[in-house]
């Protein structure tokens, strides 16, 4: 009898902790349904062939935001392109070389905290450092090594964490082959981490693609089509809150909104398709 | 007979721990050594100082010679790349890469230099026929080598192994995660490759040493207490301890 | 030293070595008495009985190989149990020679014996003891004892040279009882070989225990 009891107060308890974890569950899906949904319901009927193919006029009132596309996609691309190959030699260099040194946490606790910090410092700082030490002025390239430092962290961070899923087995194997340290690396263990770096990426692009304050002082907020990397220009995320904050035109902050969660979904769904595949020729 | 390794007065340390101790062998060409003992004794340990796997250990410490071919493996400048292209090495756990099974053969060769495709599609077809599987998978090596089964995948290590045409094979407890069937097949093989291999096996299965290998050494605590032919040591060891381990009565 | 499984299997078939080995040397002793006695009935039980020594010998070899199959034994275990196999061949076919011997009990049952039978009485009480020894020192690990009993086995081929000198001049000189003389040496030589088959024993035992023949 008295089991059935324990019995019934446990199945009770049961019920209740499911109860409220899928309630919570539902209120975060829920948020996140209505977020996306009221911004494409207000965007998505004042995106036409035009809005994507037209320059802004008249400070962004009318035209498209076809430069501003432009814009983003250089930005957030110079920005991933710097910081992928730092953050995973970082990582390599974490796991794979300097295992457990004293050197390695002091490095590791900083790259936290870089992870933590305000995106208008990183705005601040490039402001300070590339646009005005180094002279690079509002540009593209001092906007994408600002959004390079910003990802960093977590760039390496998930670098590293696959990095060290890969087995030990895998890495004795190559080497019992006569593979170097470095073609085992190579060869071995980066395609192994392809799918947990490519999942970094699509956090770091996240981050930056979304980056609006760091963004404004250092890249400026041209509306031309930029051409070289020294060009200032603008992002969605700057346009955006642009047109918001002095109320330019309503219509279009919801249509460039609806564009840039459309284009966030879509680096998603190809990462993770790309993830799939890897995953998939992996056999596992 | 031709002995391929001198072992001399071998002490190996992991920091303050030893875990070889004053260990005193010879491992033959074309013979099959197995190194049995409970688990601990160092028989593994010993295994990895023949391919200087030990070196990726950290805080290893090394005394005595290792000979190979008559040359100090743990001498000045010597080439540890070219070691383990001699000294090939199959472990407990499968572990082909996740890759094909064709890339996972020719892994070894194109670190070599080997890029000729011709070339290169030759050694996969030999080192599969050598482990006996050609047949098996010849119609899918662009196929992923973990879709394989267990047994299939040591086979491919081992072929792996081949492909970079070692002199030496090292095994470590190569059939502990096999059925008997796969196991069956894996000892088969040892046998036929013992005609150009020189091969040495650590196995916890008794039976498994009396059946493929030619000589035994037995290790506990580090020492080698006894090595000799493998009929010797499974019907009338010389030590009372070798005895009391191979008939169960303690380890 | 932990308990092993086999050590189990081992002391049982050890036990039925014990027993197979009282049979036999009851076996022989019978056998001696029967002629002695020319009791014929106790000759025909002999002869009866040796199916019996048969079927204990096919008991035990099943258990051997039962144990051989299922426990793979090695080393001295392994020396043990190929001992055991070949000691119960061996008791065999000393219950083979008692039944022979039994069988000229038989042939004795209308007679009137030549001569008064002293010696082999004799050599049958010690070839007997040799068996029952034999197996005590292998049972009790006793490689002096093994040696011992093995040593024994001259005194027995002394006697029988004896008794074989004795029945030849018998035949020699009153050609009339050679019939009988003939049929004592054979049961002499029965003995003879029941004290060899007890010295194989012995010899096993060492086997067993050292890995090797050296009687000496």
């Amino acid at each position: 009898m008295a089991q059935t009891h324990l019995q019934k107060v446990k199945t009770f308890k049961n019920i209740v902790f499911y109860g409220i974890i899928g309630t919570l569950a539902a209120l975060t899906l829920a948020a996140l349904i209505i977020i996306i949904s009221y911004i494409l319901m207000n965007g998505l009927s004042h995106i036409d062939f035009e809005f994507l193919s037209q320059d802004p006029r008249k400070m962004g009132r009318e035209g498209g935001i076809f430069s501003v596309i432009i814009g983003t996609l250089y930005v957030t691309g110079v920005g991933i392109v710097i910081a992928t190959p730092i953050g995973v030699a970082a990582a390599i260099y974490f796991t794979e070389y300097a295992k457990g040194g004293k050197g390695v946490t002091i490095i590791r606790f900083f790259t936290e905290i870089l992870a933590g910090i305000p995106s208008i410092i990183f705005g601040l700082f490039g402001f300070a450092f590339f646009v005005i030490f180094l002279g690079m002025g509002w540009s593209v390239i001092s906007g994408g090594l600002t959004l390079a430092m910003m990802v960093l962290p977590t760039l390496v961070r998930a670098t590293e964490e696959s990095l060290k899923t890969v087995p030990m087995a895998y890495r004795e194997g190559s080497l019992s082959l006569g593979a170097t340290k470095w073609q085992t690396i190579t060869k071995v263990i980066i395609p192994c981490c392809k799918p947990g770096i490519l999942t970094g990426l699509i956090l770091g692009i996240g981050r930056a693609i979304g980056e609006s304050a760091a963004i404004m002082l250092t890249v400026g907020g041209s509306l031309r089509v930029p051409t070289s990397l020294f060009d200032s220009t603008r992002t969605m995320a700057v346009h955006l809150y642009t047109l918001a904050s002095e109320g330019l035109s309503m219509e279009r902050t919801y249509a460039t909104a609806a564009l840039l969660i459309f284009i966030v979904l879509v680096i998603n769904g190809t990462a993770t398709l790309i993830t799939n595949n890897l995953g998939g020729s992996n056999g596992n | 007979m031709e002995t391929k390794f001198e072992i001399e007065k071998l002490n190996l340390y992991y920091g303050s721990f030893q875990a070889l101790d004053n260990v005193d062998m010879n491992i033959y060409r074309n013979k099959i050594t197995a190194l049995i003992g409970p688990s601990g004794c160092g028989k593994s340990t010993f295994l990895r100082t023949l391919n200087r796997m030990n070196d990726l250990i950290q805080g290893v410490r090394i005394e005595g010679t290792v000979k190979f071919d008559g040359k100090d493996m743990y001498g000045l400048n010597y080439d540890v790349i070219a070691l383990r292209k001699k000294v090939g090495m199959v472990f407990q756990k499968p572990n082909p890469f996740p890759k094909t099974i064709y890339e996972n053969i020719v892994y070894g060769p194109r670190i070599h230099g080997e890029k000729n495709k011709s070339k290169l599609d030759r050694i996969v077809e030999k080192a599969l026929y050598e482990v006996a599987m050609w047949e098996e998978v010849k119609d899918r090596l662009q196929k992923p080598a973990l879709g394989l089964s267990g047994g299939q995948q040591q086979r491919l290590c081992i072929a792996r192994c081949l492909a970079v045409e070692p002199e030496v094979i090292l095994m470590d407890e190569p059939t502990s995660a096999l059925d008997p069937v796969a196991t069956a097949k894996i000892e088969e093989l040892l046998k036929e490759l013992a005609v150009k291999y020189s091969i040495v096996i650590v196995t916890h299965n008794m039976q498994q040493a009396g059946r493929v290998s030619d000589y035994t050494s037995f290790f506990l605590n580090g020492k080698v207490i006894e090595t000799d032919k493998t009929e010797v040591i499974f019907s009338n060891p010389a030590d009372k301890k070798t005895e009391d381990y191979i008939t169960g009565r303690f380890g | 030293m932990t308990a092993r499984p086999i050590d189990h299997d081992i002391r049982e078939i050890t036990d039925d070595l014990l027993k197979m080995t009282k049979l036999v040397e009851e076996t022989i002793r019978d056998s001696i008495k029967s002629l002695k006695e020319k009791n014929s009935d106790l000759a025909r039980a002999i002869i009866a009985n040796d199916e019996n020594i048969d079927d204990q010998e096919d008991t035990i070899r099943d258990k051997c190989l039962k144990l051989l199959a299922t426990q793979q034994p090695l080393a001295g275990d392994l020396r043990h149990m190929i001992s055991i196999m070949q000691m119960i061949r061996d008791l065999e076919r000393i219950g083979d020679h008692c039944e022979d011997i039994a069988k000229y009990t038989l042939r004795f049952e209308k007679m009137e014996f030549i001569k008064e039978i002293i010696d082999i009485p004799i050599m049958a009480d010690m070839s007997a003891k040799m068996v029952k020894n034999a197996i005590d020192a292998f049972v009790n690990s006793d490689l002096r004892l093994a040696r011992k009993v093995w040593k024994t086995d001259e005194e027995v081929d002394e006697m029988f040279r004896n008794i074989y000198d004795e029945l030849m001049s018998i035949i020699d000189k009153e050609p009339d009882k050679s019939n009988q003389s003939v049929m004592f040496l054979f049961i002499a030589s029965h003995l003879e070989r029941i004290a060899d088959y007890a010295t194989n024993i012995c010899e096993e035992t060492v086997f067993a225990m050292e890995g090797n023949y050296e009687m000496e």
